[in-house]
């Protein structure tokens, strides 16, 4: 009964989805407000659906009802709660339901926070979101119906995959998708504004709001993710530039260029096209993210079940959608006009070229993850793109930013005095360049990448230093006082920026300085990796609430302090599958140290892998700034003010 | 007019790159010809698994055309092409010879007892040498190989009943 209700709530919700796109498009065009309202309860009515159809797939996994053919294959009984629940999105149908709704949500917010709005702009954006709210409604009731019924029941369910059954299941899809689904807001909005012509300060205000906060959900999901398979994968990375990694990081590099010229947009009039077609991009990447995920044209460690007519379909929305979206913008952008002029040296084209940079690191990107479908489909041979390609062509591409990165937080807008830059800048400089070339010989060994590493870490830190004392000057009371007195915005940038500087430092010092050993361990057998011992102590057996495992037991012992005892497993969840590394990490901020079990040798040995990764957690802990900082600048009274004024 | 048509640029390359995806749509990106075609097979000689004492040599089946078959108990789409291994072995005149990849015996034979038997004989490959040989990036994957022990055919994933009707047996007759 329960997962009819949820099949019955879907279809309203398409027929409440259709409702409101017609309406408001209906009231838009010939204002009047009686549609556009009507418009807008529908948009509402269609979240009250959506969200009863997703409790009603919850309900079902919740009670393991196998009658249900998605449930079947993706639950069963012995499997923990918390994972009964994320197995709701732990297949194709409902990671579907889970996008719809997001993108529920998503329409129910704007439809609450959007009452300061012209009331045409307001029913055109509510009209869009409607529009790719039908698309995938249809998507999931023609070819993706989570509630599919299987008769006669199942016994017993087929269960969650065993990598996916771990708390960054739980986390990482909603997050991630929270992110890329947001950016159908500023998609929203840029039709929006192309159809009514309204491209404004103000529009450029209305729309970074929500950008920011879909741009911190995906950095934080993407985050997560990258975290998730480095403990788990038992190897040790952070980032495998896999298809579907890909996919989600796209959508971020446009989203970053999108906020940036969106403050461009909204305090000096300029690159008014660009933002737009950089809004249209944003979400663009994320439906493209899910036709490849979900279609199955390129090869990912996310291996999906694929099926060329959902392909199909979901080929057709992006055609229609982005498709439109582009033609759209072809016929309105000549008549948007250019906007405020600057000179060379001046935020302004600070912002362009960190947009530039951007969007050339994002095509870069996308020609490595779709390389092999072109040549494939040219008939030139299967090839992979691999971790070579990316990280020789994208470092080299992001280093520039990087180094603007320090210079623009000092340019103003329309016109920067270049020699003046430099003068205040010098010695930021000199200590960024004497640090990057001291510090790698400290570590150990002086590497030429590593230095150059760090020099953009340095240069990102001391640049901002040097603007917060600028700003510090001028303000009054004690330290942490005039901290806490700067704006939002500014507070959020020079943290957002460390954030990055930060994430640098990581990625720099564990690429150049990480260790790594393939073993061969009998129990008793010792090893030293850098200054630590690690002894194998041997194997026990152990259980869990649905798998056996075999726990390795180690300890690591340094010349000074307590052993650490660090227990990797090998889990096995049902007999035959294929068993699951868990590795055991000592988490530090200096580094972590972290030990898979590979395969039993014999009775006692067995392959053993053991990694030293210096600062790796700074990767996370730099991403984790950077959203903060996005969350800062939301709390910039400008944008509340705005928003005040019009609801009084 | 010139200017009016940059604004256009865009959606001319998001045309183009939906005619590549279009045309993705019908290729298998996991379907990699194999380099071992007309190849002559690796040769293995491996332990028999039910009785390990003695071993199985490819160098056994030259002058016949053979089907192998790499397989395991703990692979799924195992179990869905086993019917089909099944009725093949019935109605398909040519030896189908099991690789028991990375697997354990007693698991394996519990498999073939349950499930019955479609193999002439079956190899084990514990520790996966013969799957290196042979490329096996999948399980299954079945090769076919003729007389003078070359191999002429490798169905990437389970055998499907077209494979087995349009490429399989006609090349299996021609072959003989």
């Amino acid at each position: 009964m329960i997962p009819e209700i949820g099949h019955f709530s879907l279809i309203l919700a398409l027929v409440l989805a259709i409702a409101q796109s017609t309406f408001s498009f209906k009231g838009a065009s010939s204002n009047q407000p009686v549609f556009m309202s009507a418009g807008l309860s529908a948009a509402r009515g269609q979240f009250f659906f959506v969200s009863i159809a997703f409790i009603s797939l919850g309900y079902a996994f919740y009670s393991s009802d196998f009658s249900v053919l998605y449930v079947a294959s993706n639950s069963n009984f012995n499997l923990p709660i918390q994972y009964k629940l994320a197995a709701i999105w732990g297949g194709h149908e409902g990671s579907m339901l889970l996008w719809t709704a997001t993108l529920s949500l998503w329409t129910m917010a704007v439809t609450i926070f959007s009452q300061h709005l012209p009331a045409q702009f307001r029913a055109r954006l509510i009209g869009t979101m409607g529009l790719i709210t039908v698309g995938f409604l249809i998507f999931i009731l023609f070819s993706s119906n989570p509630f599919e019924r299987l008769i006669p029941a199942a016994l017993e369910g087929r269960s969650l995959n065993p990598l996916l059954q771990d708390p960054g299941m739980v986390f990482h899809p909603p997050v991630l998708y929270m992110g890329y689904v947001g950016f159908s807001v500023a998609f929203a909005f840029a039709i929006a504004a192309l159809l009514g012509g309204e491209l404004n300060p103000e529009w450029a205000r209305w729309t970074r709001t929500w950008t920011t906060i879909a741009w911190i959900f995906l950095t934080v999901g993407i985050a997560f993710g990258s975290k998730w398979a480095y403990y788990e994968l038992g190897w040790g990375g952070w980032w495998f530039w896999d298809a579907v990694e890909n996919a989600s990081f796209m959508p971020w590099l446009v989203g970053t260029a999108l906020i940036h010229s969106l403050a461009v947009t909204e305090k000096r009039d300029a690159f008014k096209m660009w933002t737009v077609l950089l809004a249209i991009f944003a979400f663009s990447l994320s439906l493209l993210g899910t036709f490849l995920v979900r279609s199955g044209v390129l090869t990912s460690v996310h291996a999906f079940a694929s099926d060329p007519t959902r392909g199909l379909f979901i080929l057709a929305f992006l055609a229609i959608v982005i498709g439109g979206a582009l033609i759209l913008f072809a016929i309105r952008a000549p008549k948007v006009g250019l906007g405020g002029k600057f000179g060379v040296v001046s935020r302004e084209s600070f912002l362009l070229a960190n947009n530039v940079v951007m969007v050339v690191a994002c095509g870069v990107v996308m020609l490595g993850t779709l390389y092999p479908l072109f040549l494939d489909a040219l008939g030139m041979g299967k090839i992979s793109v691999g971790p070579p390609y990316f990280n020789t062509v994208f470092v080299p591409v992001m280093a520039p930013a990087f180094f603007l990165m320090g210079l623009a937080i000092f340019s103003r807008w329309k016109n920067t005095e270049l020699p003046s830059l430099i003068s205040r800048l010098k010695w930021a400089f000199i200590i960024s360049v004497v640090t990057a070339i001291v510090t790698p010989a400290v570590m150990g060994q002086w590497k030429p990448m590593v230095s150059l590493g760090l020099l953009m870490a340095f240069w990102i830190i001391t640049t901002a230093m040097v603007s917060l004392y600028d700003y510090m000057v001028a303000g009054s009371g004690n330290l942490i006082l005039r901290v806490i007195r700067l704006p939002r915005a500014y507070q959020g940038m020079i943290l957002a920026h460390l954030g990055v500087a930060v994430f640098i430092v990581g990625v720099t010092l564990v690429g150049g300085y990480g260790l790594e050993q393939d073993l061969r361990m009998s129990p008793g057998e010792k090893v030293k990796v850098d200054q630590f011992t690690f002894q194998f102590d041997g194997v026990t057996q152990t259980a869990g609430p649905n798998y056996m495992a075999v726990r390795g037991h180690f300890t690591v012992s340094k010349s000074q302090g307590a052993p650490i005892i660090l227990e990797p497993e090998k889990r096995s969840y049902q007999e035959d599958s294929m068993p699951m590394t868990e590795a055991a990490i000592e988490t530090g901020l200096m580094k972590d140290l972290y030990v898979s079990l590979g395969e039993p040798l014999n009775s006692e040995a067995w392959a053993v892998r053991i990694y030293i990764k210096p600062f790796v957690q700074w990767i996370w802990f730099g991403c984790f700034m950077m959203a903060g900082g996005g969350i800062l600048a939301l709390f910039d009274p400008r944008y509340r003010r705005k928003n005040k004024k019009a609801l009084g | 007019m010139k200017t009016q048509l940059k604004y256009l640029i865009p959606f001319v390359i998001f045309l183009m790159l939906i005619g590549f995806f279009l045309k993705g749509l019908n290729l298998d990106p996991r379907e990699v010809p194999s380099p071992l075609i007309n190849k002559p097979a690796p040769m293995f000689e491996q332990p028999l698994l039910n009785d390990t004492s003695k071993t199985f040599s490819s160098n056994s089946m030259l002058g016949q055309v053979w089907l192998l078959n790499v397989w395991a108990s703990w692979c799924t789409a195992c179990r869905d092409e086993h019917p089909l291994l099944m009725a093949m072995s019935q109605q398909i005149d040519v030896p189908i010879v099991g690789i028991d990849y990375k697997d354990t015996n007693p698991e394996a034979l519990d498999v073939l007892s349950k499930l019955g038997n479609p193999y002439s004989a079956v190899a084990t490959d514990v520790e996966g040498r013969v799957g290196i040989d042979y490329g096996v990036y999948g399980v299954p994957e079945t090769y076919l190989i003729d007389k003078e022990g070359v191999i002429r055919y490798k169905q990437i994933g389970p055998i499907t009943v077209a494979a087995l009707q349009e490429k399989i047996i006609p090349m299996i007759k021609g072959l003989k």
